[in-house]
């Protein structure tokens, strides 16, 4: 039998035996900001619909979240950095062949943005509320004059964001697993699913969390499919893409993947939603904390394993 | 002008003195090296072959790090050397992801490092640390552009190849073969 046995001799940290230089920081991040990005683009698109009062949570109360979890999200991103002293000089520079610089471009423009839509909510919830100084106020006015224009914008970036989160890999060749175009959809798919989970979570009423249920439903049919493709994709690719997909496919990253991510984060909760469509009683909790774990768990996955797999020369 | 470097492999013996040689010259942290030999045994026993390569950045003409990374640092400086400019690297580890040599790493003090073909010793029309050490001179560094540079001779008269062509990268160390 023909044997190719290789020996290097390089043993650098975080490289070999091989390249785990992103550790769980960029999955959450990534996890983050898709889900802030489904959670944006609902309630815009909600809003420019003029359902705000059919869907209080989606147009609302999760308003009042999403900036919270871009923060959260920017500042695991900044744990990431190695050289953060110098985090600053990605807004010195402009650099559209960059993912990585254009997704900090988008994130200064969307996180301001989602504040925006915080602070048009923070009366619902908190009555008394008042602005500290006077063009707070005038501000305020124009945001709410301008409404529909700013869901539309924010429609924009959402879109954007949650497709960055998955160009973010798929734009390195060098990693065979990430180097498919089916990444920036598929995550931008995941980030809405697991969004319309978070709604169904915060919401109250009966008829968003239906809504809601059967929004999923089509997400993650739609993810199945991707998912499938890729995989597809893969195998009728080159070596290196057919290896990538064996770890999926018998490999170390089977088992987790397909019961975890697959099962119980997919094909699970759409049971358990088409259940309650066709008013089967089943508690909403259930199929949407296992979705926002399987949205987790795919990035953490696809995260690990695409810098597993490799080009073998 | 084009930087690129000759590595014969039927004269390498991967003695490591090429990567002492730069751990020295370079100051490379303890642990970590720009540069490191590779023993490809291929075949059916008995019948092996054994090549042998000292491999480094590729400095290739069409990077993916230099096109990845979001604020510049890496870029390519005279003679299309790939190098990265300590204080812009913010250390996002998007460069070494790229790479499909894996020939970058995260230097202790936060930014990410790699060969440079000893730009300091070539700008001074010196050889890189490891081509002038290499005891069976078996390297070959010089201006692709030049057609009567040693690189360019050496690469007329031998049959050659790079590592992972079909990545597109476009490499400048060629392999002697």
């Amino acid at each position: 039998m023909r044997e190719e046995i290789i020996v290097s001799g390089r043993m650098n940290p975080n490289i070999d035996p091989h390249l785990h230089i992103w550790h769980w920081q960029i999955p959450l991040y990534l996890f983050l900001g898709g889900l802030a990005a489904g959670l944006l683009f609902f309630a815009a698109y909600f809003i420019i619909q003029g359902k705000e009062d059919k869907y209080p949570a989606a147009t609302k109360l999760a308003t009042l979240v999403v900036p919270f979890l871009l923060i959260l999200g920017l500042f695991a991103l900044f744990l990431d950095l190695k050289h953060k002293l110098y985090f600053w000089r990605l807004y010195t520079t402009i650099r559209l062949e960059s993912p990585m610089g254009w997704g900090a471009w988008t994130l200064m423009i969307i996180t301001p943005i989602s504040m925006i839509w915080a602070a048009l909510n923070v009366r619902t919830f908190f009555p008394n509320w008042k602005w500290p100084f006077k063009f707070l106020d005038d501000l305020e006015s124009f945001f709410l004059k301008y409404k529909k224009v700013l869901a539309w914008v924010t429609i924009f970036y959402a879109l954007i964001l949650g497709v960055y989160t998955g160009i973010l890999f798929s734009a390195f060749n060098a990693r065979p697993l990430w180097n498919t175009s089916i990444l920036g959809p598929l995550f931008l798919v995941s980030g809405m699913s697991t969004a319309a989970a978070l709604i169904i979570l915060l919401s109250r009423s009966k008829e968003e969390r239906f809504m809601f249920a059967k929004i999923d439903l089509v997400l993650i049919g739609i993810e199945l499919f991707l998912i499938t493709h890729m995989f597809m994709g893969f195998l009728a690719s080159t070596q290196v893409q057919i290896e990538a997909a064996r770890l999926f496919l018998g490999g170390p990253y089977t088992a987790v993947f397909w019961v975890f991510v697959v099962g119980l984060g997919l094909v699970v909760p759409a049971i358990l939603e088409f259940f309650e469509i066709i008013k089967i009683k089943i508690p909403a909790v259930i199929p949407a904390i296992l979705v926002l774990i399987g949205g987790l768990l795919l990035r953490f996955i696809i995260a690990n394993a695409g810098q597993f797999s490799r080009w073998l020369y | 002008m084009r930087y690129a470097m000759a590595i014969d492999t039927k004269k390498c013996v991967g003695c490591s003195d090429c990567v002492v040689a730069c751990q020295t010259e370079n100051n490379v942290p303890i642990g970590y090296c720009r540069d490191w030999v590779t023993e490809i045994t291929d075949g059916t026993y008995p019948q092996l072959e054994l090549e042998i390569r000292s491999e480094r950045c590729n400095h290739c003409e069409n990077s993916p790090c230099v096109r990845c990374c979001p604020t510049g640092a890496s870029h390519y400086s005279d003679g299309g050397i790939v190098t990265v400019t300590h204080n812009k690297c913010i250390g996002c580890g998007a460069c070494i992801t790229s790479c499909p040599y894996d020939a970058r790493y995260s230097h202790p003090d936060g930014y990410v490092d790699k060969c440079t073909f000893c730009i300091h010793r070539t700008q001074k029309g010196l050889q890189p640390a490891c081509v002038s050490t290499c005891p069976t001179k078996c390297m070959y560094f010089g201006d692709l552009d030049d057609p009567k540079s040693e690189v360019s001779l050496v690469l007329k008269k031998r049959k050659w190849k790079t590592l992972i062509p079909e990545a597109g990268t476009d490499p400048h160390v060629y392999y002697l073969i």
